[in-house]
C-alpha cells in the first residue's frame, strides 16, 4: 500500500500548487486535544475524503479552515499562498465555501434571500435578487442544482435545502467546497443526485472536501482519502489504491473486543412483557410500530440496532416519560401508558429502574451535588423523608455507601455532578438505579463516553444484577457490548423488532443484516447492507416529513 | 355623537398613538434583530427628560430632540453591552434600564431645575408646534372632508408626521434593503449571518441603536410635543403598551401602525369619557385602560392568532460548529 | 469543571457588583454637587443610628423580603416573575376584604386571616400567567408585565367603584376596624421610661417575613417539592426522566411566588396604612428583582439584600429631607444593582474566573 502518512509528499511531484495545504495544525479545547499536528494536501479539481469515527476531530479541522476556530499552531496555504483565516469572511474571501451538517439557513426566507445574504451587491435588494436569480438559473443548468428560487426554506425538502447551501457557496464564487456529513440527512435518491452534482463540480475544476463516516461514499466518489483517529491524521491514500476493510482498520485502530466473564443465564418467570407497543411522536411520526418483547428474570436482553430506530422511544415509554399504546405487563400487572400513572415515579414504584441513554441531559442534574443526584428519581422515597422534610442526612449516608461500593472518584458526595468524569458520573447513575433492588433494569448506552476501566466495572455490575435474578433490558449501539453482555439479542429496525437471536448462535454479520432490515442474503457485504438500510430509513423519514 | 366629537376623539387618537408607534417601531427593529427590549419605557423617559431639559435651556426644541435621542442612545448602548457583548439576560437588562431612567431623570431634573423632578414649562421655540398643512384653512368649510382635513390630518406637530412616515420607511428598510435582510436574518438565525461572513454583533448593535433613536424621538414628542415639559414618570407605562402593540402587531411595521392606532384610540376614549354605556352595560374607564394588556395576553395565549416572535429572540449568540 | 469556588460565586460576585453600583452612585452624587461621604453618613444616621430609623428600615425590609423571596422561588424554577407588583396589589385586596368584612376578635387572628387572604389573592393573580407559560408557552415575563397593569386598573376600579366609603374622595377603602390593627415595634418594645421606634411603621409582620425566609429555605432545600422545583429549573428533560411533572411544578412554584408577593401587602396595608390605598406597593415588587439577584436566590441572601435596600430606602428618605438629593437616588442604585448582578453578571464573573484560574495555575 503506497499510503502517504502525515504530510507526506505525493508520489509524483505536482506541477500545480495544492488548492489547500495544511501544515501542522493543532487545536486543543481545554485538556482535549481535538487536532494534533495535522498536515494535508488537497490538489485542485479533486474530491478529497476525510473519514473517521465520531469525535475523531474532522469537524474541528474544517471549522479551523472556515475561520470558526483559531488553530493553536500550524499554517494554512490556499493555492500555494499562506493565508490567515481568522473569520468566516476571510474564508469566503479565500474562495472557501462550507456546507455544514446543520444547515445555516434562515427558515422563513426565500431561497434567493438566503443565497444573497451577506453577498449582496449593493444597499438595495432588488438588483441583487435579480442578479442572483440569473446566476441561480445558470448554476442550475450547469450542475443540476435546481431549486425554486422563490420557495421558503421551511417548505423545502432537506435535499433541496442542501442544494441551497451549495448554491450559497457557488454564488460567492467558492472554488473550494467543504461538505460535512452531507448524506446524513438525505434519501438515497437525493444522495445520488448530490454525488452527480459533486462530480459536475469536480469536472469544472472545483476542489471538494467530503467529510463522512460512510465508507461507501468514500469509495464511490473521492480521489484521495485521509483517515482521522483521535485528533490525528493516521493516513492519506489514493482511493483507487485502498479498499473498505483497510480503511475501516485505519479508522478504528485495533478494535478492543469486549469480553465479560459470566455464567450461563438461568432465566425465570416473565418480568416484562411488551405487546404491540406503539409510540407516535409530537410530529405525528410513528416511532414504535408494534413491539413485542419479553424479558425474564435472570437474563439480559440486548436490543441491537442503528441509533434512531426506536430504541430511545422504547426506553422512554418503558421509563414512563413518553405516551404509548399497546400493553406493557410488569410482573403480571398491566401498566398505564398514558395519564397520571404513567410517569417516572409510578414506573419506579413498579420496580423498574432506568439508566438513561444520556446521563448529562436526563440521568443527572449537573449542578446538583452527588448526594442529591444519588437520590434523583427516588427523592420521594420514604426513607429519604422525615416528616414533610427531606432527610438529607439519610441521602448523604446512602451516597457515601454507594460511592464506596462503586468506587466513585473522587469519593466526595458534596461535589456537583459536573465535577466528575464521564465514567464516574455513570457510576453514580448506575449505583442509584441498581441499588434500588429493581425487578427490571432498563439500561441505555451504559458505556457511552466512559473510560475503559469504568466500562468493565459497569458491565460486571450489570451481570451481577442478572445473577441476582433481575431482568435487564440493555440498549446499545455498540454491537460488541450487546454481544458480550446479552443472553438474548433482539434487533430493532425502523420501530420494529426484526428478530431475536442467541449470542452463541449469531455473529456480527448476521446481526448487521438484521439491523439493516434484511433477513437473509448473507452473501451481500455487511457495509453495503447497512448503508442501504440507512438510506431506506432516511427515504421513509423524508417522505413522512413531506 | 356628532362628527366634531368623533373627529376630536380621532385627533387625540393620533396624538396619543404617536409615541406608542415610535416606541413600537423601535422595539420592532431591536426584536427583529433578536434583542428583546423591555426597556422601551426607560429610554422614552430619559429622552423625554433630556429633550425637555435641553429645549428649556437652549430654547431650541431641535437641540432638545437631539439631546433626547442621545440620552436614549446611551441607554441602548448599555443594553447592547449587557445583552450582546456580555451575553447577559436581556430581560433583566431591560428592567434595570427602566429603573435607571426613572431614577436618573428625577435626580438630574432636581439638580438642574429644583422643581421637584420636573422641567420648567416649555414655551415658543422650546416646543414642537402644530403645523397647519397647506389649504387647511381654506378647505375648512368644505362639508365632511374639510373638517377631517383640518381637524384630523392637519395641525399636528412635525414629529407626528415623522412617526407615521416611519412606518413605510421601516417596512422599506426591513424588506427592501440589504441591511434589513441581514437584520431580519440575525433575529431568525444568527449562525446563518455569521457563516455568511457578516458580523452578528455589529448588526445587533445597529438594531439596538436604531431602537434608541426611535425611542428618543418618542420621548421627545411626549415632553415637547404632546405636553409642554417633563414631569416625573411621564411615560406612564407607554413603553409597555408599545411592547404590547408590538406583540399584537406580530413584529410587522404596518400591523404596528394599526395596533398603535387601536391602543391610542382606547387611550383617547378613556381620556374623554369616564364610563361608556353600551345598551345598559356600563364599561368602566379602567377596563379601557386595561384593554391593551388584556388583548395582548389573549394573543400571547395563542387563542386568537398565535404571535410567533423572531426565532433567535432573547438568546445571546454563541458561536458553535 | 467549576472555574471558581462556590463561595466566590455566592459572595464575591454580588459584592463586587454592589461595590461597582456604589461607586457609580457616588459619582452620581458628586455630579449633582453633593459629597458622597457626607451623604452616606447622613443615610447611616437616619436609618441606623436611631431606633425610629431602624423602624423604617425594617418596615421597608419587610416588604422587600417578601417580594425578594417571591422572585427567588420563581427563579429556582427558571421563571422570571416580574409580576410581583401586581400580585402584591391584588394581595392587598385580599387583606382589605378579610379585615373589612370579617369581625375579628383579636389582631392575631386577623393577621392569620389576612395572611391567608393576601397569599391566596396574590397566588391567584400569578395563576393565569403560570398556566399560560406551562401549558401554552406564553412568555411569563411579558404576561406578568401585562398582569401588573391589569391589576392596577382592576384595583383602581374596585377601590373607586366598590370599596370607597360614601363621600370619600380618594380611591381607598375605609379604615380597618381597630381589632385588626397590628402591633408596631413601638407598641411592642417601648416602655414608659424609654420610648422606642417612635412613629415608625415597622410592625409584627417583620417577624412573619423572617419566618417566611426560614420556610422558603426549608421549602427549597429541605422538601421534595423544592428539590423538584430546582431540578426542573436546571434541566427539564432530567425532570421528566425523574417523573417530575413540569406543568404542575411550574404552576406550583409560581403560585408560591405569587403568594409570597401578596403577603407583602399585609405589611403595607394592615400593618401601616390600616386601609387599602391605590399605590401601597410603591415599586416594592420590582425591588424584589434586585433583592433576589443580589441575594443569589438564597433566603439568607434575600434577607441581607432586603435589609440593605431597607436601609437605602430609609436613608434615601433622610437624604431627600436634609439635602438636595431626591429619593430617586435609591431607584438609581436599585437599577445599578440589577444591572450589575443580573445583566452584566458576566462582566464581573469572567475576569474573576480568570483571576482564580491564574491563581490555581500559580499554585499547582
Amino acid at each position: 500500500m503506497s499510503g502517504l502518512t502525515n504530510g507526506g509528499r505525493p508520489d509524483q511531484a505536482a506541477p500545480v500548487a495544492p488548492a489547500i495545504e495544511l501544515k501542522g495544525i493543532s487545536k486543543a479545547f481545554g485538556p482535549v486535544q481535538a487536532n494534533k499536528d495535522i498536515s494535508i494536501r488537497v490538489m485542485p479539481g479533486t474530491i478529497h475524503g476525510i473519514i473517521g469515527e465520531n469525535g475523531a476531530g474532522k469537524s474541528t479541522l474544517m471549522s479551523i479552515l472556515y475561520g470558526f476556530y483559531k488553530a493553536d499552531a500550524g499554517e494554512i496555504f490556499i493555492h500555494g499562498k499562506k493565508t490567515e483565516i481568522p473569520d468566516s469572511q476571510a474564508a469566503i474571501a479565500a474562495g472557501i465555501g462550507m456546507v455544514f451538517q446543520h444547515f445555516k439557513l434562515v427558515e422563513n426566507f426565500t431561497v434567493l434571500e438566503n443565497v444573497i445574504l451577506g453577498a449582496e451587491d449593493g444597499p438595495l435588494l432588488r438588483p441583487s435578487l435579480a442578479k442572483a436569480r440569473g446566476v441561480l438559473k445558470q448554476l442550475a443548468a450547469e450542475y443540476e442544482l435546481n431549486v425554486d428560487p422563490d420557495a421558503l426554506i421551511q417548505n423545502l425538502s432537506v435535499g433541496h435545502q442542501q442544494r441551497v447551501e451549495i448554491l450559497k457557496s457557488l454564488y460567492r464564487q467558492a472554488d473550494i467546497l467543504i461538505l460535512d456529513e452531507p448524506t446524513g440527512v438525505l434519501t438515497p435518491a437525493e444522495a445520488d443526485h448530490l454525488f452527480r452534482i459533486l462530480d459536475n463540480l469536480r469536472r469544472e475544476g472545483k476542489t471538494i472536501i467530503l467529510i463522512t463516516h460512510k465508507l461507501r461514499e468514500i469509495m464511490e466518489i473521492t480521489d484521495t482519502v485521509s483517515v482521522m483517529r483521535r485528533g490525528e491524521m493516521t493516513a492519506t491514500v489514493k482511493t483507487s489504491e485502498t479498499d473498505p476493510p483497510h480503511l475501516a482498520e485505519l479508522m478504528v485502530g485495533r478494535k478492543v473486543l469486549l469480553r465479560v466473564d459470566k455464567k450461563p443465564a438461568t432465566p425465570g418467570k416473565n418480568v416484562l412483557e411488551v405487546r404491540n407497543l406503539r409510540v407516535v411522536d409530537d410530529k405525528g411520526v410513528e416511532r414504535l410500530k408494534g413491539i413485542d418483547l419479553t424479558v425474564r428474570a435472570g437474563e439480559i436482553v440486548g436490543i441491537a440496532g442503528v441509533s434512531g430506530n426506536g430504541q430511545s422511544e422504547l426506553l422512554e415509554v418503558l421509563g414512563g416519560y413518553a405516551d404509548g399504546t399497546g400493553e406493557i405487563i410488569m410482573n403480571g400487572e398491566s401498566l398505564d401508558l398514558t395519564g397520571k400513572h404513567s410517569d417516572g415515579q409510578s414506573r419506579r414504584a413498579r420496580g423498574i429502574a432506568h439508566v438513561p441513554e444520556d446521563r448529562q441531559r436526563e440521568g443527572l442534574i449537573m449542578d446538583y451535588f452527588a448526594w442529591e443526584n444519588a437520590a434523583f428519581g427516588y427523592h420521594r422515597d420514604p426513607r429519604f423523608r422525615s416528616g414533610i422534610l427531606t432527610n438529607n442526612r439519610a441521602m448523604i449516608e446512602d451516597t457515601e455507601r454507594k460511592i464506596k461500593k462503586f468506587d466513585v472518584r473522587p469519593p466526595n458526595p458534596y461535589l456537583t455532578a459536573k465535577n466528575f468524569s464521564g465514567g464516574n458520573q455513570q457510576k453514580i447513575v448506575v449505583a442509584r438505579e441498581i441499588e434500588r433492588d429493581p425487578d427490571l433494569l432498563l439500561v441505555g448506552q451504559p458505556t457511552r463516553g466512559v473510560d475503559i476501566g469504568a466500562i468493565e466495572f459497569i458491565h460486571q455490575q450489570i451481570v451481577a444484577l442478572r445473577d441476582e435474578g433481575k431482568a435487564i433490558l440493555l440498549v446499545s449501539v455498540e454491537l460488541d457490548e450487546i454481544l458480550s453482555l446479552s443472553d438474548r439479542i433482539a434487533v430493532m429496525f425502523d420501530g420494529k423488532i426484526m428478530g431475536e437471536r442467541l449470542p452463541d448462535e449469531t455473529d456480527q454479520k448476521e446481526l448487521g443484516l438484521l439491523m439493516a432490515g434484511i433477513e437473509g442474503d448473507p452473501d451481500k457485504p455487511l457495509i453495503e447492507a447497512v448503508d442501504e438500510q440507512l438510506h431506506a430509513k432516511e427515504a421513509r423519514e423524508a417522505k413522512k416529513n413531506g | 355623537m356628532d362628527l366634531m366629537t368623533i373627529l376630536q376623539v380621532l385627533d387625540s387618537t393620533v396624538r396619543l398613538a404617536t409615541p406608542l408607534l415610535l416606541a413600537c417601531l423601535a422595539g420592532l427593529f431591536s426584536e427583529r434583530a433578536g434583542i428583546f427590549d423591555i426597556g422601551l419605557e426607560g429610554k422614552m423617559l430619559a429622552a423625554a427628560f433630556f429633550s425637555a431639559a435641553v429645549a428649556s435651556l437652549t430654547g431650541s426644541v431641535w437641540m432638545g430632540l437631539l439631546a433626547g435621542m442621545a440620552a436614549s442612545l446611551v441607554l441602548s448602548g448599555i443594553h447592547g453591552l449587557a445583552s450582546i457583548t456580555f451575553r447577559g439576560n436581556q430581560l433583566i437588562s431591560g428592567v434595570a434600564i427602566n429603573f435607571l431612567a426613572a431614577g436618573m431623570t428625577v435626580l438630574v431634573a432636581q439638580d438642574w431645575f429644583s422643581q421637584g423632578g420636573r422641567t420648567p414649562s416649555l414655551m415658543g421655540g422650546g416646543r414642537f408646534e402644530g403645523i397647519t398643512l397647506p389649504l387647511a384653512e381654506t378647505l375648512r368649510d368644505v362639508p365632511v372632508l374639510g373638517p377631517i382635513y383640518y381637524e384630523l390630518i392637519s395641525g399636528h406637530s412635525i414629529l407626528v408626521y415623522v412617526a407615521f412616515l416611519t412606518v413605510p420607511l421601516s417596512w422599506w428598510i426591513l424588506f427592501r434593503t440589504r441591511f434589513g435582510l441581514r437584520l431580519r436574518a440575525v433575529g431568525e438565525n444568527p449562525a446563518a449571518v455569521d457563516t455568511a461572513g457578516v458580523s452578528v454583533i455589529g448588526l445587533r448593535f445597529a438594531a439596538v441603536a436604531i431602537c434608541g433613536v426611535l425611542c428618543g424621538i418618542a420621548g421627545a414628542y411626549l415632553a415637547t410635543g404632546l405636553q409642554a415639559g417633563f414631569v416625573k414618570d411621564m411615560t406612564a407605562g407607554r413603553g409597555y403598551i408599545a411592547l404590547a402593540a408590538l406583540i399584537f402587531a406580530k413584529w410587522r411595521p404596518w400591523y404596528a401602525l394599526y395596533s398603535c392606532l387601536l391602543f391610542g384610540l382606547l387611550q383617547a376614549v378613556a381620556l374623554r369619557y369616564q364610563n361608556i354605556e353600551l345598551g345598559g352595560l356600563v364599561i368602566p374607564v379602567q377596563f379601557m385602560d386595561a384593554l391593551p394588556y388584556i388583548l395582548t395576553v389573549v394573543i400571547l395565549a395563542g387563542f386568537v392568532g398565535k404571535a410567533i416572535p423572531p426565532r433567535a429572540g432573547g438568546e445571546p449568540y454563541v458561536k458553535e460548529r | 469543571m467549576d472555574r471558581m469556588p462556590a463561595w466566590a460565586d455566592a459572595v464575591l460576585v454580588p459584592l463586587i457588583s454592589l461595590l461597582l453600583a456604589a461607586f457609580l452612585s457616588a459619582l452620581v452624587i458628586i455630579a449633582i454637587g453633593e459629597n458622597p461621604i457626607d451623604a452616606f453618613k447622613l443615610m447611616v444616621d437616619g436609618a441606623l443610628m436611631r431606633s425610629s430609623g431602624w423602624g423604617y428600615t425594617l418596615y421597608y425590609a419587610t416588604n422587600f423580603i417578601f417580594t425578594g423571596l417571591a422572585v427567588a422561588v420563581a427563579f429556582h424554577a427558571r421563571m422570571f416573575n416580574i409580576g410581583g407588583e401586581g400580585q402584591a396589589m391584588i394581595g392587598g385586596l385580599g387583606v382589605a376584604l378579610v379585615c373589612l368584612y370579617i369581625p375579628w376578635p383579636h389582631w392575631s387572628l386577623a393577621l392569620l386571616g389576612s395572611c391567608l387572604g393576601a397569599a391566596i389573592f396574590g397566588a391567584a393573580w400569578a395563576l393565569i400567567p403560570a398556566y399560560l407559560q406551562a401549558r401554552r408557552g406564553s412568555h411569563i415575563v411579558i404576561t406578568t408585565i401585562m398582569f401588573n397593569f391589569i391589576a392596577a386598573a382592576f384595583l383602581n376600579y374596585v377601590l373607586v367603584n366598590l370599596l370607597r366609603p360614601v363621600g370619600a374622595m380618594d380611591p381607598a377603602t375605609a379604615k380597618f376596624p381597630e381589632a385588626t390593627h397590628l402591633p408596631t415595634f413601638q407598641d411592642m418594645f417601648s416602655t414608659a421610661a424609654s420610648p422606642m421606634f417612635r412613629g415608625a411603621p415597622a410592625n409584627v409582620t417583620f417577624f412573619l417575613a423572617l419566618l417566611a425566609c426560614l420556610l422558603v429555605w426549608l421549602l427549597i432545600w429541605r422538601t421534595r417539592l423544592g428539590y423538584e422545583i430546582r431540578a426542573l429549573g436546571h434541566s427539564e428533560p432530567a425532570a421528566r426522566y425523574a417523573g417530575i411533572n413540569p406543568v404542575r411544578t411550574v404552576i406550583i412554584a409560581m403560585l408560591i411566588s405569587g403568594g409570597l408577593a401578596g403577603l407583602m401587602s399585609v405589611n403595607t396595608t394592615q400593618g401601616e396604612a390600616e386601609r387599602l390605598i391605590l399605590n401601597s406597593i410603591e415599586g416594592a415588587g420590582f425591588i424584589g428583582i434586585a433583592v433576589a439577584l443580589m441575594g443569589r436566590n438564597h433566603p439568607l441572601g434575600v434577607l441581607l439584600a432586603a435589609m440593605l435596600f431597607g436601609f437605602l430606602y430609609q436613608g434615601g428618605a433622610e437624604l431627600a429631607l436634609w439635602t438636595n438629593i431626591p429619593r430617586e437616588l435609591i431607584v438609581v442604585i436599585q437599577a445599578l444593582v440589577i444591572l450589575f448582578t443580573g445583566a452584566l453578571d458576566n462582566m464581573v464573573r469572567i475576569p474573576l474566573e480568570r483571576i482564580f484560574l491564574a491563581f490555581r495555575r500559580g499554585n499547582s
